[in-house]
């Protein structure tokens, strides 16, 4: 556990605070979250053959929020998915969703669940009329109630006016879009999507990105996959970091961020040849100085103490480029996330927080 | 188990098919040449050589069969003998042929074929559970065959009654024992074959897998079905009877056997050893 703290002393670009080191050195998990977990994994292990899929997996998704698996290709994001519906089965631990174990319960969970894979799953030949009929039907949607709810869901998506083409001259952003109204179409309680923009345009994805948002806003919970980080940061509720089959952090990305970087930040642009960053470690309020490539990172108590900074800097000598005061990114967070579980080797790290 | 599913799933499979010209265009020509074209090409030319050599040779080949057979075969001349004989008899086989090629295509590509164009996603995560996927899937498959085969069929007793009836005394086709035959015995066959062929369809990594693997099954199941397809309509209508009897025994069983075969996860293709 010690590497943790070692890790944080060659991080060149973005720090490792020790607040990061003590969560992993506690294996500190906290399941503080105000809302029930509409989907809730525990110690879940999968594996195709010789090779594990998920690992020792805990996760929870808050109802009525937006959850986001953060992961790079092969974190286990789309297994996770597949065993909340049941549609795979597990090889050790357990699952919960909408309060039911999907193995026992399968056929009553996918009636509330709306899944959208990474891959539209759309039948080619058939009409986008066909299509949406097709999953009507199986949710036992029939008559009047099937063509309102395919009308409905269909406009809200904006693919009404295709629904009669066959599927296969679609474009990726209608595909997307049918799948979402296909998802919707018999009211479920739980949607998982599974990388919705991937492929589409930023136009198209944005609008997919406030469709997705607005679906909990009629309270309705999202599971949604990514590995878009940007996509994220606006829509996440609640994000949950996987690596290599194990969630590594978890929480609301404001919280994750202040637990992670629990003092503030300032980027300074710096243009003078002799370096005065020396002088800035005796300014009180400055935690922590580190040199980058434009000038220095340093962290402080709270941003009042800028124009300290900046005084003594212009008193050194020094010509000031620009000076930031900033939040960390979820992209940072993510990657110092990663950064942070490789260098404790296979030690887990295994953090839920929320404010 | 809700057969409204079960339905919806055979429904769309369908609905595929027919918009799939390159499925039911070669499926129209199997099913053309088996019903119209080779038996009016026989049939009109026996008709028409007369009472030569050949047809003698033929005719009195039927004395060979089983002396009941004989006494149900109608016409007063050799070539109305034999034309009778060929149209009631010959073509049997044909009816077991044409629906299990044409089925078993189709059965071959179902799952596996969901799973190589994504959409087995879509399948697993529905609330279908995988009875009425695999019954849906079976449905899907049975009918094109059995509904080729009946239309072809209806071609087919056209044809010899237009060419063969007026020279053993009018209308003669279909008789008692090719009714019992296609609506009794080939149903049971059909079943055994795609309950074999879609297990087969749920657990092969490629549909070109499949294809080679249910020629595998099909072809002596052809053989058997084509035996015993001769044997009930030379044999009494009790034989007949029991022959489709034992057959939908059979394929009963393993359709219950396959319905427990598909798992939901070998849909997503990546169940252990897929």
């Amino acid at each position: 556990m010690g590497g943790a703290r070692q890790g944080t002393h060659h991080q060149p670009e973005l720090l490792v605070p020790p607040a990061a080191a003590s969560f992993a050195d506690d294996h500190l998990v906290t399941s503080n979250l105000s809302l029930p977990a509409a989907v809730s994994l525990r110690a879940v292990g999968k594996s195709f053959g010789d090779t594990p899929a998920l690992r020792d997996l805990d996760l929870n998704a808050p109802a009525g929020k937006i959850t986001v698996l953060l992961g790079p290709n092969g974190a286990g994001k789309t297994t996770a998915v597949r065993v909340m519906t049941g549609a795979m089965s597990l090889d050790q631990g357990s699952v919960r969703t909408l309060g039911h174990d999907p193995e026992r319960h399968g056929e009553s969970i996918r009636s509330a669940c709306g899944v959208v894979s990474a891959k539209p799953a759309l039948y080619d030949r058939l009409s986008g009329t066909d299509n949406l009929e097709y999953s009507a039907r199986l949710h036992g949607l029939t008559g009047s109630a099937m063509s309102t709810s395919i009308a409905m869901a269909a406009g809200r998506f904006g693919i009404d006016h295709a629904l009669h083409s066959q599927v296969g001259g679609y474009s990726t952003g209608m595909k997307t879009r049918l799948a979402l109204a296909r998802s919707v179409l018999h009211d479920p309680r739980l949607l998982l999507f599974d990388e919705p923009t991937s492929g589409l345009d930023p136009e198209s994805a944005q609008a997919v990105l406030a469709l997705i948002r607005e679906m909990t806003d009629e309270g309705r919970t999202v599971v949604m996959c990514t590995h878009h980080l940007v996509e994220a940061e606006g829509l996440a509720d609640h994000v949950v970091v996987l690596d290599d089959g194990t969630d590594l952090v978890a929480g609301d990305p404001a919280s994750l961020v202040r637990e992670y970087w629990p003092d503030d930040l300032v980027d300074l642009s710096i243009v003078s040849t002799p370096s005065p960053l020396a002088d800035l470690s005796f300014i009180s309020g400055v935690r922590n100085v580190h040199p980058t490539a434009e000038g220095a990172q340093v962290v402080v108590d709270d941003h009042s103490v800028i124009p300290d900074i900046v005084e003594a800097l212009v008193k050194a000598g020094a010509r000031i480029g620009r000076v930031t005061p900033r939040e960390p990114t979820l992209e940072e967070l993510y990657f110092a996330v990663r950064r942070t579980a490789r260098d404790l080797g296979e030690g887990r790290m295994s953090v839920e927080v929320s404010r | 188990m809700n057969w409204q599913r079960t339905i919806t799933i055979a429904r769309t499979d369908l609905r595929q098919l027919v918009l799939a010209k390159d499925f039911w265009l070669p499926m129209t020509i199997l099913g053309s040449i088996f019903f119209v074209i080779v038996p009016t090409i026989l049939l009109l030319g026996i008709s028409s050589l007369g009472d030569v050599g050949a047809v003698q040779q033929m005719s009195e080949t039927l004395s060979l069969l089983p002396e009941r057979v004989q006494e149900q075969i109608r016409g007063d001349t050799p070539q109305g003998r034999t034309s009778y004989a060929l149209a009631v008899y010959l073509f049997a086989p044909m009816a077991v042929v044409v629906p299990l090629t044409i089925s078993t295509a189709v059965g071959a590509a179902t799952l596996v074929g969901e799973r190589e164009r994504g959409t087995g996603e879509f399948l697993a995560h529905s609330p279908a559970s995988t009875r009425e996927i695999y019954l849906g899937k079976l449905l899907a498959s049975l009918a094109p065959g059995y509904v080729t085969t009946m239309v072809g069929f209806g071609a087919y007793s056209l044809i010899v009654n237009l060419i063969v009836g007026p020279q053993v005394g009018g209308w003669f086709f279909p008789t008692a024992q090719w009714w019992l035959l296609m609506l009794w015995v080939l149903p049971g066959f059909l079943l055994i074959g795609l309950s074999l062929v879609l297990r087969m369809s749920g657990k092969v990594r490629s549909t070109a897998a499949a294809q080679q693997a249910s020629g595998l099954i099909t072809l002596p199941l052809i053989a058997i079905a084509y035996a015993q397809a001769s044997g009930a309509l030379y044999g009494s209508a009790k034989t007949t009877i029991l022959i489709g009897a034992a057959t939908w025994a059979i394929g009963l069983y393993s359709t219950a056997r396959g319905m427990g075969s598909v798992k939901r996860q070998r849909l997503l293709g990546v169940a252990d050893g897929i």
